[in-house]
């Protein structure tokens, strides 16, 4: 069969819109232009410091911090506040630093990140595909019917489901557990399914017909051609879908109640709250927050390109 | 947002007819699960809750509009409904005006990937994060915003402690991490007006501003118009940089709808009050909606 070398060209679907050679940049140096691009120096200023803020606070030592709060370099440089936050030092060094001398159990958190997200990811990918590819492909009674009521979830804000899911979730004594966490956006989104359906639309049906007369059922089809022909979009949901997962708050502040089901924006939360309240320790709390960050950032480094191209009204979410 | 496009009819088929109905049941199966699960019963369920006496312990009971009127009598569900308000409305002018400038500005300047990823990367961080490093920036006697303030020889500003500020502030932390995002969003949509029509309007002599005025503008109504409904819906549930930054203070300054929310429900335990402003909070969005939608007629565009 040659179902595995189907060329990826026939596919058009609800792509990022290809970006076709660029039109020339108009060349004219003005005033103007100067001004825009002061704009955008300003712009790019703006977003990036608060990342090397981060950084420069996190190497430095919290008890200079007061005295060189106008240094643009770590003051006194330590690795204290990362220390601090892996719990490499001893409690009461850590309090002697100005921490709370309880260290947060860093790789735990990053643990329970991971698996939320992961969860969700994996099974709202591959669930909302196999719903995508029925509204797509299959015939049967009621299908666009079905499909718009789907559709009509798009419209229900996801904070109003918030408590009666949390009510739902203790209910099945899921409370404080990863898996009551991933739970609710395991499954499908709205989106996801209206996502991933436009793209099968998009496939060519002469190629899954050919399977067909080959003899390969409709499962086979979906599993061996429709999934690897795919794999761009797929790619690209799964990465937002991590990525909103990932920075997700208020609904594992509602599920999460000991370190057993925390993942890292609710530790980070509550590193915060148990600073001293009189001079916080800012050295370690920006440990905690850039490193907190740090998996997104470097994911971002990855995948750049396929994030920033994702973004556009077939891609909105 | 392409909800509007259509099906493609399935005309290749010759009469033979199949049905697939058993195998799309079972590949439907788990996705309406979640669905029905996880979204449209909590829907039901959030409304009936909100008739009802509810502390999580005990079974639900029934209290006819009891939560309805207490809501419409109560001084801080008024009060959060004003601070939401004015927390989208410095949120939403400040976010559109600064991203529309922006993408603009990559249309016209450059569109190398590395700007646009570089405005992007504060949306890759959470808004846990976003709060906690402007916490310490716009600290009153150490942050570098002061710092810098207090050098330009003015008064330092309690950004977060303040009742003037607070709002402001949390709507300008919230900015940093969208704009980005919407700029993005906005981009796309340049990217549709065709090159020609700038390059007619360059012939005819006319100047940037001027073709901003004249052609930008009028043609990208309808994705400003989808782009301002999810960020307006977006901002309304703002959450996160409250919880983390302020607390829903100054006293109640910055106490947010969404905030108050959560902090009858979770730190009083009344479920039932807690889902009456849920769904006060869900007919303001679906209103707010739906007007938007007429008013920037979001469904059309002039492009043809």
């Amino acid at each position: 069969m040659a179902i595995d070398t189907a060329p990826p060209a026939t596919i058009v679907g609800p792509t990022p819109p290809a970006r076709t050679v660029d039109p020339p940049e108009p060349q004219r140096f003005g005033i103007g232009r100067a001004f825009a691009w002061a704009f955008m120096v300003l712009v790019i200023t703006a977003s990036l410091f608060p990342f090397y803020w981060m950084l420069r606070t996190a190497l430095s030592s919290n008890n200079a911090l007061y005295a060189g709060s106008d240094s643009l370099l770590p003051v006194q440089p330590s690795w204290g506040g990362f220390e601090r936050v892996f719990g490499l030092q001893s409690g009461q060094e850590a309090i002697d630093a100005g921490g709370a001398g309880q260290p947060i159990n860093f790789w735990r958190y990053l643990f329970n990140s991971v698996v939320v997200s992961t969860l969700v990811t994996v099974g709202q990918v591959f669930f909302s595909a196999m719903a995508a590819y029925a509204f797509a492909r299959l015939e049967w009674k009621h299908r666009e019917k079905w499909f718009a009521f789907f559709l009509g979830g798009l419209m229900i804000p996801a904070i109003f489901t918030l408590l009666p899911n949390f009510v739902l979730i203790k209910q099945l004594g899921l409370v404080d557990t990863l898996l009551g966490i991933a739970l609710p956006s395991m499954l499908m989104t709205p989106f996801a399914v209206f996502f991933l359906r436009q793209f099968f639309l998009g496939i060519s049906k002469e190629v899954e017909e050919a399977a067909l007369i080959d003899g390969a059922s409709k499962v086979r089809v979906f599993f061996r051609l429709i999934l690897p022909m795919s794999t761009a979009p797929i790619a690209t949901l799964a990465i937002l879908t991590y990525i909103s997962v990932w920075n997700e708050y208020f609904w594992a502040l509602m599920v999460s109640y000991t370190d057993k089901s925390r993942v890292l924006t609710v530790a980070l939360g509550v590193f915060k709250s148990q600073t001293p309240q009189t001079g916080p320790d800012w050295a370690g709390l920006m440990a905690a927050t850039l490193v907190a960050a740090l998996p997104m950032l470097l994911l971002f480094m990855v995948f750049a390109k396929r994030i920033v191209n994702s973004i556009g009204f077939s891609g909105i979410k | 947002m392409a909800l509007s496009a259509t099906t493609r009819p399935d005309s290749t088929r010759p009469a033979k007819k199949r049905d697939d109905t058993r195998l799309a049941l079972l590949f439907i199966a788990p996705a309406l699960i979640g669905f029905l699960v996880f979204m449209v019963w909590p829907t039901l369920r959030g409304i009936y809750l909100s008739f009802t006496k509810f502390n999580l312990l005990t079974p639900p009971e029934f209290n006819g509009l009891d939560n309805y009127v207490r809501m419409v009598q109560d001084p801080v569900f008024w009060n959060s409904m004003r601070v939401t308000v004015y927390y989208v409305f410095v949120n939403i002018v400040l976010q559109t005006a600064i991203a529309l400038v922006i993408a603009v500005m990559m249309q016209r300047l450059t569109r190398r990937t590395w700007l646009r990823g570089a405005v992007l990367t504060p949306y890759l961080v959470s808004n846990v994060v976003a709060a906690m490093v402007f916490l310490w920036i716009l600290d009153y006697q150490l942050g570098i915003g002061n710092t810098v303030i207090a050098a330009l020889g003015l008064d330092r500003i309690p950004f977060l402690s303040s009742d003037a500020w607070v709002i402001p502030t949390i709507a300008a932390i919230n900015v940093w991490r969208h704009v980005g995002y919407t700029a993005l969003l906005i981009f796309a949509g340049l990217q549709t007006i065709p090159e020609t029509m700038y390059e007619a309007g360059r012939m005819d002599g006319a100047s940037e501003p001027r073709m901003f005025r004249s052609i930008t503008v009028p043609l990208l109504r309808p994705v400003l118009g989808l782009v301002l409904i999810i960020t307006v819906v977006g901002s309304f549930q703002v959450f996160d940089t409250v919880a983390i930054a302020t607390r829903g203070g100054p006293v109640d300054s910055s106490r947010v709808l969404q905030y108050y929310i959560y902090d009858v429900a979770f730190g009083r335990f009344q479920f039932g009050y807690a889902s009456a402003m849920s769904v006060a909070l869900l007919l303001v969005l679906v209103i707010i909606t739906f007007v938007q939608y007429r008013v920037t007629r979001a469904d059309s565009s002039d492009l043809n």
